[in-house]
């Protein structure tokens, strides 16, 4: 199964720009993981002030908002894809992620993949 | 954590680290049955201790610091006895305390050699292809013999004995923990690519059993690929597979309806299939090609499931260039299932008659004598060619061919369909 990781740092402890230790640790673990055949995709987020946006739609209504957010959401964060077998695989992952990219949230959604979203645990 | 949690962790960390301890472990005991043993002791200290004590931080040293320590102790009783001096021991010992960091530093360098050298002791040609299979998803693959088992469809104690079997074979064989070199690197890569080809086709198609596929053996082989990949990255034929597989893989989703049952290709909802694994796929294909070799049997079947993954509908496949593909892959491996393949991209790009004509002279093929495509594919054409009476026999045939129950619905809702009305 995979699963999709959102991770948003905690805003207290971040710091920018990240150290050059800290890239080199991360672009280690990155490639030991495409390696191990876990990671299937990832990517850095800007800051949403930097070309982001929200589209949201209520009632059929829809809306664009470009800011201000949140300080969190100000921050670079990031996007993985998974490969595991099991949920508590993703959790292994992304503990070996946060060991390295510090305090701050992931949050684990599974892929939906079958017909009715669980044709991989089938 | 409950014990629960606390369980499911410890499998996961074990299906995570157990490759890379079996195969460092092999390489100080020098068997891989021995090492196997230490690595499950190490994981049952795990399962009594973990529970009590918590998860420890890297969960993966700490399971080779637990089995290296008893694979010490059995090296050193093993002397003691052989000698039967005590004195040994102690030198032992005191040379152990020594070499102990050493070995740690060692064992870090030469991860990725390990793992390589691990995967081609459980692919060795002599072992049979069953033995190879199990050893690898066992070895490398983390799975339980339960689970092979599951996958295969056969009783656990036949998995357990092929497991047993295969690592006596390989003791008594003496085959030495190495990464093959020249000439012989291709040939026992081919046996490797070969069993995680298989794997991935038990999975993708099964051929038996109640279930179209078996996703768990697909990503399982993909996975073991995608490793391999990485392992050997100069070998253009294991981009080819790796490519061959992500494809393939991607159209997953789509390729059962909500009860299980089979949907063809040209009838799948494209917008269901993996683009990312497309993607990836077809970055494989072109690795494959920057190493000159697009002309390898995977990764000729690679293009052709990238001409499938290119096309945003059915009626835009390049269906000429998939015969020409099959052309090529038939003076590669001559089998009259590619053969059989290459009649299919033929009536679609020149019309069921043409087709007809092809799969008729393979009817007399002996070895295609009960393969269950062969009247499948006749009857579709037929019924093309509005030969209904005819198609419903091939249909009816076809479907009693089949081990697949899946596959049989589908097969006896053509024959129905072919009925007269």
């Amino acid at each position: 199964m995979k699963f999709l990781s959102i991770w948003t740092p905690d805003p207290k402890t971040a710091r920018l720009p990240p150290s050059k230790e800290y890239m080199e640790e991360m672009g280690k673990l990155v490639e030991e993981s495409m390696k191990a055949g876990t990671l299937l995709a990832t990517g850095g987020l800007l800051p949403v002030s930097r070309g982001g946006a929200r589209v949201r739609s209520s009632g059929g209504k829809i809306t664009v908002i470009d800011g201000p957010f949140t300080e969190s959401k100000e921050l670079i964060a990031g996007f993985a894809i998974l490969q595991a077998k099991s949920k508590e695989e993703a959790i292994e992952a992304a503990k070996r992620f946060h060991k390295v990219a510090g305090d701050g949230e992931s949050e684990l959604r599974q892929i939906m993949e079958g017909p009715d979203g669980d044709f991989a645990t089938r | 954590m409950t014990a629960t949690e606390t369980h499911r962790t410890i499998d996961a960390v074990w299906r995570i680290e157990s490759a890379r301890l079996i195969a460092g472990l092999t390489r100080i005991v020098r068997d891989v049955g021995l090492a196997e043993d230490l690595a499950q002791d190490a994981l049952v200290a795990a399962l009594e201790q973990w529970p009590e004590s918590g998860i420890p931080d890297k969960p993966g040293a700490w399971l080779m610091a637990t089995a290296k320590h008893r694979a010490f102790d059995l090296l050193r009783r093993d002397k003691m006895l052989e000698r039967k001096h005590v004195e040994v021991g102690h030198e032992l010992e005191a040379r152990q305390e020594m070499a102990a960091p050493d070995l740690d530093a060692a064992i870090d360098d030469q991860v990725g050699d390990d793992l390589l050298r691990l995967v081609f002791i459980s692919c060795h040609p002599v072992l049979s292809s069953e033995a190879r299979v199990a050893l690898t998803l066992r070895l490398l693959g983390g799975l339980t013999t339960e689970e092979i088992a599951r996958a295969f469809l056969v009783p656990e104690p036949t998995i357990a004995q092929r497991i047993v079997r295969g690592k006596r074979t390989l003791a008594e064989a003496h085959v030495p923990f190495e990464v093959p070199r020249g000439d012989e690197l291709v040939a026992r890569l081919s046996s490797v690519l070969e069993v995680l080809y298989l794997v991935f086709n038990e999975g993708y198609s099964a051929t038996a059993g109640d279930d179209w596929m078996r996703p768990q053996l697909c990503e399982e082989a993909l996975r073991l690929g995608r490793i391999l990949a990485e392992l050997v990255p100069e070998e253009p034929e294991v981009h080819g597979l790796v490519a061959l597989m992500e494809i393939q893989a991607s159209r997953s989703r789509a390729r059962v309806g909500p009860s299980g049952e089979p949907i063809l290709l040209l009838e799948q909802d494209r917008g269901r299939w993996d683009q990312l694994l497309i993607r990836r796929g077809l970055a494989a294909l072109e690795r494959a090609g920057e190493l000159g070799g697009l002309n390898g049997p995977y990764a000729l079947q690679a293009a052709i499931a990238a001409c499938h993954a290119r096309a945003h509908t059915g009626s835009e496949t390049d269906w000429a260039r998939i015969a020409a593909l099959y052309g090529d892959l038939v003076q590669l491996v001559p089998s009259p299932v590619v053969e059989l393949n290459r009649a299919v991209a033929m009536a679609m790009a020149l019309g069921p008659a043409v087709g007809i004509e092809l799969v008729d002279a393979l009817t007399s093929e002996p070895s295609l004598k009960n393969y269950h495509l062969l009247p499948s594919v006749r009857g579709d054409l037929l019924s093309k060619l509005g030969r209904l009476d005819e198609a419903r026999v091939e249909f009816e045939r076809a479907a009693s061919l089949t081990r697949n129950e899946r596959e049989r619905a589908l097969l006896l809702e053509r024959a129905a369909a072919s009925a007269p009305r």
